[in-house]
């Protein structure tokens, strides 16, 4: 998953957007971006983030210094652990060519100690989207760890997996009706990246899909099967 | 008392690495958050979760755990069983809640990390 191998694939899809959403890093962003340009694809700055309450979400950024700037706080947030390469895995920083640059010897995988609603509101100070990450699943997920959507929390959307439906979810969750859904890869393999969200917007950037999110403007967004 | 012992006295199935069911237990943690288990549990404890994804046997073999009962009857799926016998870490699985699992685990003597009246056993 080297960034010129990922705009490679996103091109094949005829992705118009991706995102790159590392977990709990955005360290990696930037390399992306850069193996992007000149090609007609937008590479959106992001990371997943996992809360204090072990749920998963999405930040989406503009630009990489905003995504940069959340890392701060993330980082802040982590607890102290080095990474155990030989149990996790190695994690590594890359360039636009995919050549090593540096390795993170923080514990990603750790859960920060920011709650869901301090994510959400850090991410909306910083002009960002937050979106509870795949929330039809069992684990990591803000329904299945804290078993109902908070009130008081502005979430921007919801991500389902594709082993469900919007209308399965709204079914079963009445808490959910008025939020948007998208679905994504959340490719860990070129093979995982998907095509099943459309985006009615004017152009690909953060605010274009806040109003799809919000359905404002004539703009959408849909979750096809 | 060794994890067999408690699988045999609390009715639990064992589903891997059932070799490894003579380890003597040190002690106990539950929660649902590996976060907590991380930082909490001990080595040769037993963990006793609801949680059945394949982020468990990581997080045991790391913190070398006696093995974990997996409870409410939670599935675990092949990739879970098979990284688990890998791994050489013992999964237990019981129909009953963690509730009920560590009241009986206390009945049996089994102390967590801060039991209050361990320094005087």
């Amino acid at each position: 998953m080297i960034p010129p191998f990922i705009v490679r694939r996103a091109v094949e899809l005829a992705l118009g957007v991706i995102a790159i959403t590392d977990h709990n890093s955005a360290e990696n962003v930037s390399a992306v971006i850069e193996a992007a340009q000149g090609l007609d694809l937008r590479v959106l700055a992001g990371m997943e983030v996992q809360t204090r309450e072990e749920v998963h979400l999405l930040c989406l950024f503009e630009t990489a210094e905003q995504a940069t700037d959340w890392q701060f706080m993330v980082y802040e947030h982590l607890p102290p652990l080095k990474n155990r390469e030989e149990v996790f895995g190695a994690q590594f920083v890359v360039d636009a060519s995919g050549d090593y640059l540096a390795t993170n010897d923080r514990l990603l995988l750790a859960s920060t100690s920011l709650s869901v609603e301090q994510v959400a509101q850090g991410v909306r100070e910083r002009d960002g989207l937050c979106i509870a990450a795949h929330v039809d699943r069992p684990s990591y997920s803000l329904l299945a760890n804290l078993g109902f959507v908070p009130q008081d929390v502005h979430l921007d959307a919801m991500e389902i997996t594709r082993h469900t439906s919007v209308d399965e979810m709204q079914r079963r969750h009445s808490s959910l009706a008025k939020y948007s859904f998208v679905t994504s890869g959340d490719a860990h393999r070129l093979s995982e990246m998907g095509d099943r969200t459309i985006l009615t917007i004017q152009e690909p950037t953060i605010s274009e899909i806040s109003l799809a999110f919000r359905r404002q403007g004539g703009r959408r967004v849909k979750v096809v099967t | 008392m060794t994890l067999g012992e408690i699988a045999s006295k609390l009715s639990l199935t064992a589903q891997t690495a059932r070799g490894k069911l003579d380890t003597e237990v040190t002690g106990g943690y539950a929660s649902d958050l590996l976060s907590c288990v991380m930082a909490k549990a001990r080595k040769g404890n037993v963990w006793v979760t609801l949680q059945a994804h394949l982020n468990i046997v990581a997080v045991a073999a790391l913190l070398e755990l006696a093995g974990i009962i997996v409870t409410e009857g939670a599935s675990l799926d092949p990739a879970t069983l098979q990284k688990a016998d890998e791994e050489g870490i013992p999964i237990l699985t019981t129909p009953c809640t963690t509730f009920a699992v560590v009241a009986m685990l206390a009945q049996l003597g089994i102390r967590g990390g801060d039991w209050p009246l361990a320094s005087q056993e």
